[in-house]
C-alpha cells in the first residue's frame, strides 16, 4: 500500500467534488449522487485507517455506511418520485412549495 | 511498485469519472460515470486488502443502489430542461466555498507531522499480519458490534417500507 | 523492464489461465448453442443443424462470421456511449467473474481469493447493469418493457439465490472455494444431499437469473420481439448473447461448486471406490470409439473423415489422462486432470438440465413469475437457511448425528414449502372467485 497521504488526498479530492456537486448542481438526482460520492470518499479513509492499524472497526463501521447509504438512497428516490408525480419536475429551483 | 500503478489506476479513475459525473447535462451519462467512480472505489478497497467491503461495494452500491437510481432517471426523465431566472452566481459562489474547505483541508493534512505522536494508539501492522478479512470482519460484526448490526437491519427494513409506502401510486392508494 | 519480468514470472500461471478463459469461454458458449440446437432437435424428432461442416459442427464459427460482417445498426436518438457501453459490461461482468472460479485443483486465475464464493456472484450481478442500460439507450420500447422486466426478474431471483447459497455456505463454514469443496471431501458427501431444497432453490434462481426458459419472458420472441437486444445486431448482438451463455456456465460452476462437490469425484473419500480414478480415460476413450463405430456409417466422405477426426483427438486426450499412471514422474498432474474432468462433466449436467427444461416448460406470464419469486421461492430460501443453521446447532450443542439433523430439518423446510404452495392456492381461488381486479403493473 502506498503512504497514508495519498489514501488521503484521493479521498479529500473525491470529497470535494462531490461538495461541488451538491452544492452546484439543480437536478435533485444528480445532487444525491453527489452525496453518494462524499459518503464513499469517507468510507476511503476508514478502510485506509482499519487498514494501517489492522483493526477492523474501521471496516465494519464503512459497512453500516454502505447500508445506511442504501436505505438513505431509496428514501430519497422515493421522495423525489412523489414530488415528480405532483409537480413533474424534479429541479431544485422548482421545489418552493413553502415559498409564497 | 505494482501497488502504485494500482493505485495511481483507480484513483486517477475515480477522480475522472467523479469530475465528469458532477459536469454532465446527460444524467444518464451522470449515473454510469457515478457506477465507473463507485468501481474504482471498489479498487481501493480491495487494494487496502478490505476485500469483504471491496465486494459488498460493487453488490450493495454499483448492483443495487445504482440500479435504483438507474430506474429513477429513466422515470423522471424529462427531455427539456426549463430555463428559468436563477441565481446566476451559483457557480461561483459554490466554487468559493469550495476553496474554502478544500484549503482548510489541505492545511491540516499538510500540518498532520507536527501532531504529537501521542494521539495515534497503535503501531501500524505490515500486510501479511493481517487476519483473513472476511473472518475477521464476522467475528467482530456478531460480537462486538451487534446491536448496531440489529439496528442496521431494522433500518433497512424501515427504508423499504418508506420507499413502497412513498412510491405507490395514488390512485390505488385512494381506492383502498 | 525487469518488473515486467518479475511479475511475468511470479504471475504466468494465472496469466496463461486468464487468457485461456478469455479466449476459449466465448467459442465455448458458442458450441454450447450448438449443443441446445441438436438437443432441441433431437427432442423435437428432428436433426438440428446439419449443413454447416459435418453434423453442423462448424455452425457456430459460421454463426460468429455473419455476426461480424453485418452492418452495425445504431437507432437514431439512441444514446451512443451507452448503447456501446452495455453489452461490454454484460460480456465484462461474465467473464471476470470466471477469474475466481476453480475449475480444478489447480485451473484457475485468482489464487484463493478470501472471499471467493461471493466474488463470482457480486461480479456476474454487474451484468445487470448492462441489461439494464441496454434495454434504455436502444430508445425503443420494446427495449425498455424488456430491460425493465429482465432486471425485476434477475434482482428477484438473486435474492432467492444468494439465501439459498447461504445455505451451502453455513455447511462449509467459510467463503473460500477450495475450503468449500474441501469441507465436502471431508464430509464424504456433496452438499446437495444434505440441504437438497437449497440446490433446487438455487437452480430454480439460477434459471430465472440466465433469462432461460421457462423464465425468459424478457427476451422471447413472440413477446418483446427480442425484449433488451431488439435494437442490437451484428456483433454487439453476438456479445450479449455470449454473455448469457457464459453466465450460464459461471452459475453452473457455481452450483458445482457448492452443491455438486466441484472437482471431487463420486465418494470421495471412500477408498474400495479408488477404481473411479479410473474411470475418465476409459469414458473418454469410449466416446472415441463410439465415433470411430458412427464414422462408418456417415454417408458423405467428408463426414467420415471429420468423425475419424474427432475419435483421433478422443484418443489423443485418453491418452494424456492415462500418462500420469504409466510415467511416475508425471503423477502430480493427475488430481489436476481428474478434476478438471468431474468439473466439466458436472457442469455438463447442470446445463443439459437447463435446456432439457428449456425444451420442456411452458414460459411463465410475468406477474406468475413475479409471484413464484417472491411469494414462493423467497420464503422458502429463508426457511431453508433458518432449518439449515438449527440443524448445525443441534450437532454442535446437543451432540446430533449431522445426518439425522438434515434429514429432520429438511423434512420441516418442505413441511413449510408445501404450507406455502397450499395457501397460495387457496388465496388465489379466494382472488379469483371474489372477481377483484389484480393490479397487473407489469403489463406494459
Amino acid at each position: 500500500m502506498m503512504s497514508p497521504a495519498h489514501y488521503l488526498f484521493l479521498s479529500l479530492a473525491l470529497f470535494l467534488i462531490g461538495c461541488i456537486g451538491v452544492v452546484t448542481r439543480r437536478n435533485v438526482i444528480v445532487v444525491l449522487m453527489s452525496i453518494e460520492l462524499i459518503l464513499n470518499a469517507v468510507n476511503i479513509n476508514l478502510v485506509l485507517f482499519s487498514r494501517i492499524y489492522g483493526d477492523v472497526a474501521g471496516q465494519v463501521f464503512a459497512l453500516f455506511i454502505i447500508a445506511d447509504a442504501a436505505a438513505e438512497a431509496a428514501i430519497g428516490l422515493g421522495i423525489i418520485i412523489a414530488f415528480f408525480r405532483n409537480r413533474e419536475t424534479v429541479e431544485a429551483d422548482e421545489m418552493d412549495l413553502l415559498k409564497w | 511498485m505494482l501497488d502504485s500503478i494500482l493505485f495511481y489506476f483507480f484513483a486517477g479513475v475515480a477522480v475522472l469519472s467523479a469530475a465528469l459525473m458532477v459536469t454532465r447535462r446527460n444524467i444518464m451519462h451522470s449515473a454510469v460515470f457515478l457506477v465507473t467512480t463507485l468501481l474504482a472505489i471498489a479498487g481501493i478497497f480491495l487494494q487496502l486488502r478490505a476485500e469483504f467491503l471491496f465486494i459488498t461495494q460493487i453488490i450493495v452500491y454499483v448492483g443495487g443502489i445504482m440500479v435504483l437510481f438507474i430506474f429513477v432517471i429513466m422515470l423522471v426523465r424529462l427531455d427539456v430542461a426549463l430555463h428559468r431566472v436563477r441565481f446566476r452566481l451559483q457557480k461561483f459562489v459554490a466554487s468559493l466555498v469550495v476553496l474554502a474547505l478544500a484549503l482548510e483541508l489541505v492545511v491540516i493534512l499538510a500540518l498532520a507531522d507536527k501532531l504529537p505522536a501521542s494521539l495515534f494508539m497503535k503501531e501500524s501492522v505490515a500486510a501479511n499480519h493481517l487476519p483473513p478479512n472476511s473472518e475477521a470482519l464476522a467475528g467482530s460484526l456478531f460480537s462486538s458490534y451487534l446491536l448496531p448490526f440489529e439496528i442496521a437491519s431494522v433500518l433497512l427494513l424501515v427504508a423499504m417500507v418508506g420507499a413502497v409506502v412513498m412510491a405507490k401510486s395514488r390512485r390505488r392508494s385512494e381506492e383502498s | 523492464m525487469t518488473v515486467l519480468l518479475q511479475f511475468l514470472e511470479t504471475w504466468w500461471v494465472q496469466l496463461v489461465c486468464g487468457v485461456v478463459i478469455v479466449a476459449v469461454v466465448p467459442l465455448i458458449a458458442g458450441y454450447v448453442v450448438l449443443v441446445e440446437r441438436k438437443l432441441m432437435a433431437d427432442m423435437q424428432a428432428r436433426l438440428g443443424p446439419m449443413r454447416v461442416g459435418p453434423h453442423g459442427l462448424l455452425q457456430p464459427i459460421a454463426d460468429a462470421l455473419k455476426l461480424l460482417i453485418k452492418e452495425d445498426i445504431i437507432p437514431r436518438d439512441a444514446d451512443a456511449l451507452i448503447f456501446w457501453l452495455a453489452p461490454v459490461l454484460s460480456m465484462t461482468a461474465a467473464l471476470t467473474s470466471m477469474g475466481a472460479i476453480y475449475f480444478g485443483p489447480s485451473f484457475r486465475v485468482a489464487e484463493d481469493i478470501n472471499i471467493g464464493i461471493l466474488f463470482i456472484i457480486g461480479v456476474s450481478s454487474l451484468g445487470f447493469l448492462g441489461i439494464i442500460l441496454g434495454g434504455w439507450a436502444s430508445n425503443s420500447h420494446y427495449s425498455i418493457i424488456g430491460a425493465v422486466r429482465s432486471t425485476a426478474q434477475l434482482v428477484s431471483y438473486e435474492t432467492a439465490g444468494g439465501l439459498a447459497i447461504i445455505s451451502a455456505l453455513l455447511l462449509s463454514g467459510t467463503l473460500r472455494v477450495s475450503a468449500i469443496v474441501d469441507a465436502q471431501a471431508s464430509n464424504h458427501m456433496w452438499f446437495i444431499f444434505m440441504a437438497p431444497v437449497g440446490f433446487f432453490t438455487y437452480l430454480v434462481a439460477s434459471i430465472a437469473e440466465t433469462n432461460r426458459a421457462p423464465f425468459d419472458l424478457p427476451e422471447a420472441e413472440s413477446e418483446l420481439v427480442a425484449g433488451y437486444m431488439t435494437e442490437y445486431s451484428g456483433f454487439r448482438w453476438a456479445l450479449y448473447f455470449l454473455g448469457e451463455y457464459a453466465n450460464m456456465i459461471v452459475v453452473a460452476s457455481i452450483a458445482t461448486t457448492l452443491f455438486l462437490g466441484g472437482w471431487l469425484r463420486p465418494f470421495p473419500n471412500v477408498h474400495w471406490l479408488n477404481w473411479i480414478d479410473l474411470l475418465p480415460p476409459l469414458v473418454i476413450a469410449a466416446v472415441g470409439a463410439y465415433c470411430v463405430y458412427r464414422a462408418g456409417k456417415q454417408p458423405v466422405k467428408v463426414q467420415v473423415w471429420f468423425m475419424w477426426a474427432v475419435a483421433l483427438s478422443c484418443f489423443a486426450i485418453a491418452v494424456l489422462y492415462v500418462l500420469p499412471w504409466l510415467v511416475q514422474p508425471l503423477r502430480f498432474a493427475l488430481p489436476g486432470l481428474n478434476g478438471a474432468f468431474w468439473f466439466l462433466l458436472k457442469i455438463s449436467g447442470y446445463i443439459y438440465i437447463f435446456m432439457w427444461l428449456r425444451f420442456t416448460l411452458p414460459r411463465y406470464r410475468f406477474d406468475q413469475l413475479m409471484h413464484l419469486g417472491w411469494y414462493i421461492l423467497i420464503p422458502l430460501a429463508i426457511v431453508n437457511v433458518f432449518a439449515v443453521g438449527v440443524a448445525l446447532l443441534l450437532e454442535a450443542e446437543f451432540g446430533w448425528n449431522r445426518w439425522i439433523a438434515m434429514i429432520v430439518t429438511t423434512a420441516c423446510t418442505l413441511a413449510v414449502s408445501i404450507y406455502l404452495v397450499r395457501l397460495q392456492d387457496k388465496r388465489s381461488a379466494a382472488a379469483s372467485s371474489a372477481t377483484a381486479v389484480t393490479s397487473d403493473s407489469y403489463a406494459g
